[in-house]
């Protein structure tokens, strides 16, 4: 039987990639473990081998071709006994079926639920009318926050495991070693304790270091320093040594990496005076964000998403745009519910948004931006106009930043409430691994609107 | 005016990155016969030259010489050498499990088989491994079904983990395989604690802590040794010197001027530093550590200098980092190679033996996997049921509505 060869996925993040250049072409005949093509990914460049042996019938997918979904089929192989002639030409077509299957199931991950209701998008007064955007990924805009602010100020540097020589484990601190040199861009040995430590070590002496752990999961090791030396010293010292410190990295789950590198830290930090955490959602505010708390005298607790780094989205082109720490944004305007989120989960509150629309709910998302301090005043306002409000997070519901938003409305926005505040979190489980299981843990658009419907008695 | 110049730190560099030569100058390979073997009760102090220099029995010829070649049985060697074959194809199939998209992630022991393999041989059934996730080998070597495996890298409905963990961090309570850690080094500190417990209890089980040079930086590493150093339990402490933590060579992890193997000596730990490509080399010096920690003379500590011939994980690309031909050059050899030319210059083996039982196991594999790939592939076959399970006894209140609520 033919056997086909199709886009393979190199990471469990990879959707897609660039087929770079094929190293076999029609009538090659092939070995087990031969190297057949490159593939490109944002990540990295990767050889492809084939898995079995046989002859290459027919190429679909030419070389430089950008884009192609992971498991598009990209050739056909005819096994031994096979003619090679008849695999070329009935290949494709025998295959149909399989190929037409995969589309719907990229299209239910990518395109937004059916009929999407367009809901108002909510100006924004940071930024000036007539600014010109630039389309760029999230992992674009936080390497720029970082560049801008290290030509800016020699007093910033960046340290952590693989930053510089491998651009980072994420590829967001992407060609910074190249232009500001291995005095400010630095590979630390594998010690998160370590480097958090000496981090706070630097900002005491005056420096502004950028921490930048490979995941938050691995900072739980780092959590001494953050917490016990970084947001206490200031307070300790008499107000005389500060600590101007970020620490940064994905947070959160990410796509099958497993319960032990799946967690949500924001309730942590959160919950410690003397920190700041950042979580935002879009390229924007990760770049206006981070600069911000790189440029903010304290320590910062700044947490990315690992999904969100291929994400586009319009950057305004300023040339030192940041926003205020500690201030909500409305995302879309509504009056029937309030849907409060931060990070990723944004994203399924917009999606909740339009669904919700279309059934005649209109929902005001805000995007919290910062977990502490929190922005209450931003979420009291919404509250008394629509009297009704949801907060979505990934993560689990006990003590949560769902909890203390629902707390803090309860005890200062009582008489505005039609209904209880309610929390949509994770499963409280440990995340497991297997794609199912995660999908079926973790918060959806569905989700978010089965509570709003909930709040607003309509179910 | 201070004559003192404006101070500088320092950042390690390998001998080579992408487009360099490979270049080994650095590592000094002393002849295989030259080490000594010490008494199994010597003092830390009278061994320290061993932790410098680099332990070999197998010469370039394929002969076994000097004090370690002593007495190791021909049926360990024969059985090295098949397990070794065995857990290569095992890669090389899953590894192409990964390419053609059913299963997220893989991580290859490439070039690093002797290590596991031989340090299992050594060992008593009951003692304890704390591995890494690059000790497939002390699975393979053993009858613990390789289908299980596959089935937990398919995460599919067979899935002993149901589902939770990661492809290939397996946990083997019944093959002495403790749970990997996706979190690196924590391992190391638990190995100590397992072994206080050892002695506690009058067992005579010592237990096996595996890391990699990366992770030497870790806590769990310096904490594991001072602990080791007070109460002197029955552990024996594996660092997997393979020179690279992805892209980062074992300069980064302080290694470059010193060995591994001499951070042992401030904590007065005795410590070896042992060709880890050289399987009976391996398999000598483990079973010297081993008799050592269970004959109650306290913690060894063994470097294993080798070379990381695959890429970190599925996810990363060499090429990028170290010279492409840095594999090909390194001067400590294939271990599986070297086991068997020594082999078959002994009589034991032979180069037709050798291709046929290289088809025995790649069969072996591929009917292994073809069967386990029948129960799903990538998450089909588990239920979101099965994040509820196998924790409780009875579920609590609150998960029993979560299940319900998810309808399952």
């Amino acid at each position: 039987m033919a056997i086909e060869i199709t886009m393979p996925a190199l990471s469990p993040t990879m959707e897609k990639g660039t087929l770079a250049k094929w190293l076999v072409k029609e009538g090659d005949t092939i070995e087990s473990g031969d190297v057949i093509a490159e593939i490109e990914t944002d990540k990295a460049t990767m050889e492809v081998e084939a898995v079995d042996e046989g002859t290459v019938a027919k190429i679909y997918i030419e070389e430089g071709a950008e884009d192609v979904a992971v498991g598009t089929l990209i050739a056909m192989l005819a096994e031994e006994d096979e003619d090679v002639a008849s695999v070329a030409a009935g290949g494709a077509a025998a295959l149909a079926p399989t190929v037409t299957a995969t589309v719907p199931a990229q299209e239910e991950v990518f395109v937004a639920p059916a009929g999407p209701v367009a809901v108002a998008v909510a100006e924004d007064p940071e930024i000036p009318e007539g600014t010109a955007m630039i389309n760029q990924t999230v992992r674009e805009s936080l390497r720029d926050a970082m560049a801008e602010e290290m030509r800016k100020d020699p007093d910033v540097f960046v340290m952590g495991e693989e930053v510089a020589e491998y651009q980072g484990a994420y590829k967001v601190t992407q060609g910074l070693l190249d232009e500001f040199g291995p005095d400010r861009v630095i590979d630390t040995p594998i010690t998160e304790h370590g480097f958090a430590g000496l981090g706070a070590g630097a900002a005491f002496a005056g420096l502004k270091p950028v921490i930048e752990f490979m995941t938050f999961n691995f900072a739980m090791q780092a959590i001494d320093h953050i917490i016990n030396s970084a947001a206490k010293t200031r307070y300790m010292s008499g107000g005389v040594v500060e600590c101007p410190i970020v620490f940064r990295g994905p947070n959160g789950a990410a796509s099958r990496v497993g319960a032990q590198h799946s967690q949500n830290y924001a309730a942590w930090y959160a919950n410690v005076p003397g920190l700041k955490v950042i979580a935002p959602y879009d390229a924007r505010d990760n770049k206006a964000l981070l600069k911000a708390a790189i440029q903010d005298p304290n320590p910062v607790v700044f947490l990315e998403n690992e999904l969100m780094y291929g994400e586009t989205f319009d950057v305004p082109d300023l040339p030192d745009y940041t926003a205020p720490i500690g201030k909500a944004r409305i995302f879309t305007e509504g009056t029937d519910v309030t849907i409060v989120s931060y990070s990723i989960t944004v994203g399924e509150a917009i999606k909740a948004a339009e669904m919700l629309a279309e059934e005649g709910i209109s929902a005001e998302v805000i995007d919290l931006r910062t977990i502490r301090p929190l922005d209450l005043d931003t979420l009291i306002e919404s509250v008394k106009k629509t009297n009704r409000c949801v907060v979505a997070e990934e993560g689990w519901p006990q003590c949560s930043v769902a909890s203390d938003v629902s707390a803090q409305l309860m005890e200062q926005a009582f008489d505005y409430l039609d209904a209880p505040v309610t929390r949509v979190n994770s499963v409280d489980v440990p995340l497991p691994y297997a794609n199912n299981l995660e999908k079926a843990a973790v918060v959806s658009a569905e989700d978010i609107v089965k509570a709003a419907k909930a709040v607003c008695y309509t179910d | 005016m201070s004559d003192y110049e404006p101070l500088k730190f320092y950042v390690p560099e390998p001998t080579g990155r992408p487009g360099d030569e490979p270049d080994f100058t650095k590592l000094i390979i002393p002849d295989a016969g030259s080490a000594r073997k010490p008494a199994i009760d010597c003092r830390p102090q009278e061994i320290k030259d061993l932790a410098t220099t680099i332990i070999r029995v197998m010469n370039r010829d394929g002969e076994a010489v000097g004090p370690w070649a002593e007495g190791i049985d021909d049926d360990v060697l024969l059985d090295g050498l098949k397990a070794m074959i065995r857990t290569r194809a095992f890669d090389e199939r899953m590894m192409t499990l990964q390419r053609q998209g059913k299963t997220s992630f893989y991580m290859k022991c490439t070039g690093e088989e002797a290590i596991a393999i031989a340090h299992k041989l050594a060992q008593t059934k009951g003692d304890m491994n704390f591995p890494t996730y690059r000790q497939q080998g002390l699975l393979l070597a053993t009858d613990y079904p390789m289908e299980d495996m596959i089935n937990q890298i398919l995460s599919n409905e067979k899935d002993p983990l149901k589902g939770r963990q990661l492809p290939i961090l397996y946990s083997a309570r019944s093959h002495d395989y403790f749970t990997v850690s996706g979190n690196l080094g924590t391992q190391f500190i638990h190995a100590v604690g397992w072994a206080m417990a050892s002695a506690i209890k009058g067992d005579t089980k010592i237990a096996s802590a595996w890391i990699g040079d990366g992770s030497t930086a870790e806590n769990d590493f310096h904490s594991a040794l001072v602990n080791a150093s007070v109460y002197k339990p029955p552990v024996v402490f594996n660092i997997v010197n393979n020179q690279w933590a992805i892209s980062s060579f074992r300069g980064i992890a302080g290694g470059d001027e010193a060995t591994f193997a001499e951070r042992a000596h401030g904590y007065d730990i005795p410590s070896l530093r042992v060709d880890g490509n050289d399987f009976l080399a391996v398999y000598a010096v483990s079973r010297w550590a081993i008799e050592r920690a269970r004959r109650g003379f306290g913690p060894v500590l063994i470097e294993w200098v080798t070379y990381r011939v695959a890429p970190h994980s599925t996810s990363d690309d060499p090429s990028k980092y170290r010279p492409k031909e840095e594999s090909t050059a390194w001067p400590l050899g294939d271990p599986i190679l070297r086991l068997k030319n020594h082999l078959i210059a002994r009589g034991l083996w032979s180069e037709e033996r050798h291709a046929q039982a290289e088809s025995e196991y790649d069969e072996e594999v591929r009917v292994a996997t073809k069967e386990a790939e029948s129960h799903g592939v990538m998450g089909a076959g588990s239920s979101p049921k099965d994040m509820f399970e196998a924790v409780f006894e009875e579920l609590p209140p609150h998960l029993r509505e979560q299940r319900q609520k998810m309808g399952v």
